[in-house]
């Protein structure tokens, strides 16, 4: 029983996160600045920080995952990093040849005040980036917000730094993705596709961090938004953001910058939510839906009604981000399935007020917290026990005291694969999400049922 | 990509037999490498944490806890404290007004919530920069609740992941010597330096037991509060893994003359030989002590041989690259391969010291490459160059090498299979082969291009050496 000090008792906890459902601001920086092709993210901090970013990274994905970091000494942090970070922008140029060197802060760098900007001025000054390169930075204190902050501001970056406004509209939207998986970017670039939609999705992962075995290390992989790309996102048409903690800073700092109108949509997990997304870029772009994707909404209505039997009633504890809780509690709701208790580690009460509201109808009290732990939803678990987990790999361990069924969604994954190949969004990433939980629930039936009611089919 | 290798790191590269060997370690890293190292919260952090009934509490954002968590699989026969995350999880308002209050609520909490032996408190860099008095803190709670609370001084910038295996071993010292040494056997050791992943040290614990030695402390996998405090008691101190313990060593061998034996449980010949030299120490406190050990390695060779054998045929020729932590392993790895048949065309470090370097001056072969502090653009460059059919490392060097089409076996956090003692050696060649024998390579471009050019040349038994 590794969770053997979880008790029952729930008593006001201050001052102590256990088991936590978060992490911090720079590795959600550095997952985004991934998804610029050619760049290479800087974490300016001590190496500790890029060393567990990158190896928590790589864990998830399985794939080599570069950065460089700033490698703060004591000397540093007294008299600031400057020094380190010009070199280290002289250093990545000379060697690395990256199109992009995005930098991010630490708790570290933050808190002795290094002003990026004016360094990165005083790199250019002394000819330290080449022509045609650039390089980007965002502030992000791990002593603020989470990881999906972290995502959030360095994508709005992109958009400080690229966007432009040439006065010429150029048929294209853009969507920002959100904290998703690169397999998650590919179904909504798909999906777009389908519809004949021209699309900068930024940033985009896809072909960085689910790349083939090709028999070569690539520092700079095939997948990213373009620079070139992101300069044009301030003449798109719209914007679509998809997640309003992790896309909706940016979607919203194009609107004041290029006045490209923008719409935050929650991301498309499930029917409502994937319906939402194809009927904005409908009427924004004034195109009907194809035949293709009406009919793999008709296969995932047509799963729901096969099953309906077995996800009617069944309970569910969460936990995992903001973006993508919402958009999950809703899909189970709506295929009568009830999330009981749910957590994220990121902090937000319109985020509480959400999943009453979608939850308003459940039989069931509902607990909800924002910011939670892992530890507060194991003794919410024991209080009201579930019939099923979702959330990241640290989740096994209260699947294990427990005893009950878990589906590894989110992030960190360190023990499954798949997530980087296929989609939880759209339909066809609801049909996937659908096989998950049927094939938990009915493998636990399986497993329990005693020999004289055990059938061929339950 | 022109360069591979910044200018400044010519002298942290060493081919060996091309010139004078002379290398430069112990080396800040170069701001704006891809650095494989970490930080000293990291050092402190993987060598404290095997303790399983103390509570490990970080005092920092939460980002130092979650990548901490449960990092490797030190294992435990006992409580499981250790795999939990505990955090402050600093705040803004935290770093503008002080997290001393919080720290010393957390604690407090925490401890009469679960009754731990003694606590840990990891600084981080942020705690180094505001200033909060974490010793004065937990002094204050170690009078209140009677139990040892342990500032570990590891913020992340004072140094790489050395300093932090220093810190470690400072926190440690603060424990030993505080119990009884009564009933403590005059054959006695502890064991530094083993964090019983993948149940490690319980196959060491089961050799010296065989021997009639007993084991005061694990240090520190499976390790115990109760014992640290008595380990001063032990007649001596077994380390492992060059950089982690060696400190506590040393301090312990100052303060109360406990002398320590430096040893390897990786591979037949430094396994073999640690045992022996254990004996020896032992030998006037009991006579019978070499001849147990003696009939215990060759018990112990009579079943291995045999099947390492098996291996060994397959692997016979194969190469190999090594980058791990601390250079000790990299020793006994060089050794190991040899013992397959295989060589070693690639060594490196993330933190040794020159004496260490000189050592793997000396066993590796003319034209090995030695290198100190790599990177990613560096090593794949190398492990093409060597044209190797495995690549030893840990996390961040797995994908590099699968993406390359090498073999991989992962000597660090990740490894699932115990890798120390005689039957360690045999599961290394188990995970060798699999590795790199697996069919897998066979699709893979790498090898693919290999299979045509023997075929366009009609070298058989290149052909041969891609169907074994």
């Amino acid at each position: 029983m590794l969770l053997r000090h979880t008790p029952k008792e729930i008593t006001e906890r201050s001052a102590l996160t256990i088991n936590p459902a978060k992490t911090c601001q720079p590795i959600g920086a550095m997952y985004a600045a991934l998804g610029i092709h050619g760049c290479l993210p800087h974490s300016h901090g001590s190496q500790g920080c890029c060393a567990y970013h990158r190896s928590a990274l790589t864990r998830h994905y399985k794939e080599p995952v570069m950065a460089a970091t700033s490698s703060f000494t004591e000397g540093s942090s007294v008299f600031g990093g400057q020094a380190n970070l010009v070199q280290a922008i002289d250093n990545i140029f000379t060697i690395y040849e990256p199109e992009v060197i995005a930098v991010h802060t630490t708790c570290l760098s933050e808190t002795i005040g290094d002003d990026i900007p004016q360094i990165t001025r005083k790199a250019e000054a002394d000819g330290k980036i080449p022509d045609g390169k650039y390089v980007i930075h965002v502030n992000t204190p791990s002593y603020v917000g989470t990881h999906v902050t972290g995502f959030a501001n360095m994508t709005k970056a992109m958009v400080d730094y690229f966007a432009k406004s040439t006065g010429q509209k150029i048929d294209q939207i853009n969507i920002i993705p959100g904290y998703v998986e690169p397999s998650d970017m590919e179904e909504i670039k798909r999906i777009a596709e389908m519809m004949g939609v021209r699309v900068v999705m930024f940033p985009d992962t896809s072909k960085v961090l689910n790349r083939p075995q090709t028999g070569k290390y690539e520092m700079f992989p095939e997948g990213g938004v373009t620079v070139e790309a992101l300069k044009t996102t301030g003449d798109s048409l719209a914007t679509i953001g998809l997640g309003r903690l992790a896309s909706g800073p940016a979607a919203q700092a194009l609107d004041t910058k290029c006045n490209v109108p923008c719409e935050i949509l929650d991301l498309p997990i499930g029917f409502k939510a994937t319906d939402r997304l194809v009927d904005t870029l409908r009427k924004t772009l004034g195109i009907t839906v194809p035949d293709s994707l009406n009919n793999e909404r008709g296969q995932l209505l047509d799963i729901v009604t096969d099953m309906h039997q077995y996800f009617y009633g069944k309970k569910v504890a969460l936990a995992g981000d903001p973006d993508h809780l919402i958009a999950l509690t809703e899909f189970l709701v709506s295929i009568d399935m009830w999330p009981i208790h749910i957590v994220t580690g990121t902090s937000g009460k319109k985020f509480e007020s959400r999943i009453r509201e979608i939850t308003k109808d459940s039989p069931y009290p509902i607990n909800v917290k924002a910011p939670g732990d892992m530890f507060l939803l194991h003794q919410w678990i024991k209080n009201e026990p579930v019939d099923l987990l979702m959330g990241n790999t640290y989740m096994k361990y209260i699947a294990r005291d427990e005893d009950i069924p878990l589906i590894r969604m989110g992030f960190p994954i360190l023990d499954r694969i798949g997530h980087s190949y296929f989609p939880i969004v759209g339909y066809r990433g609801g049909m996937r999400l659908l096989e998950k939980i049927l094939d938990a629930i009915l493998d636990r039936q399986d497993r329990d049922a005693p020999e004289e009611s055990f059938e061929l089919v339950m | 990509m022109t360069n591979t290798i910044f200018a400044e790191r010519k002298d942290q590269v060493h081919r060996k037999g091309e010139e004078p060997f002379q290398m430069a370690c112990d080396k800040e890293s170069l701001a704006g490498a891809v650095s494989q190292r970490a930080c000293v919260f990291c050092g402190s952090r993987v060598v404290l944490y095997p303790i399983t009934d103390a509570l490990h509490l970080v005092h920092g954002p939460i980002g130092c806890a979650v990548y901490t968590w449960d990092i490797r699989g030190a294992l435990s026969s006992g409580l499981e404290l250790h795999r939990h995350s505990y955090s402050t999880d600093l705040q803004e308002s935290d770093v503008i007004f002080g997290g001393e209050d919080k720290l010393y609520r957390a604690l407090t909490q925490l401890i009469d919530r679960i009754n731990p032996k003694a606590a840990f408190v990891y600084s981080t860099c942020i705690v180094g920069i505001i200033g909060d008095d974490l010793a004065g803190v937990c002094r204050k709670v170690e009078r209140e609740k009677g139990i040892p609370v342990i500032p570990v001084e590891s913020e992340g910038f004072k140094g790489n992941k050395r300093a932090g295996y220093n810190a470690a071993c400072r926190a440690m010292f603060q424990l030993v010597g505080t119990a009884s040494t009564d009933d403590i056997s005059p054959l006695s050791v502890n064991i530094l330096g083993d964090f019983n992943l993948a149940g490690e040290i319980w196959i060491v614990r089961e050799y010296l037991e065989r021997m009639g030695v007993h084991v005061v402390a694990n240090i520190t996998g499976d390790g115990r509060v109760d014992d640290l405090r008595r380990a001063h008691g032990a007649a001596l101190n077994l380390v492992q893994c060059s950089g982690s313990t060696i400190d506590l060593a040393k301090m312990m061998e100052e303060k109360y003359g406990v002398p320590f034996l430096r040893v390897s449980y990786f591979g037949v010949e430094d396994m073999a030989d640690s045992l022996y030299k254990i004996a020896d120490f032992f030998k006037d406190v009991d006579p019978q002590v070499m001849e147990r050990t003696k009939a215990l390695v060759r018990d112990e060779l009579s079943e291995l041989y045999p099947k390492l054998k098996e291996y060994r045929k397959a692997l016979e020729g194969k190469k190999a690259a090594i980058y791990v932590g601390g250079a000790f392993k990299a020793f006994s790895l060089v050794k190991a391969f040899r013992h397959l048949g295989m060589t070693v065309e690639l060594v490196g470090s993330q933190t040794g010291t020159e004496e260490d370097y000189k050592e793997l001056h000396e066993i590796t072969d003319p034209g090995t490459i030695i290198v100190d502090d790599s990177n990613p653009l560096e090593l794949s460059s190398f492990l093409q160059e060597k044209d190797v059919d495995i690549f030893v490392g840990g996390v961040k060097e797995r994908p590099i090498a699968y993406k390359l089409g090498v073999g991989f076996c992962d000597h660090n956090h990740e490894r699932k299979e115990a890798l120390e003692g005689f039957v360690g050696m045999l599961n290394f060649a188990k995970e060798v082969y699999s590795t790199v024998m697996s069919p897998v390579w066979r699709f893979t471009p790498r090898k693919r291009a290999l299979y045509s050019k023997a075929l366009e040349t009609d070298v058989c038994h290149e052909i041969k050496a891609i169907e074994n």
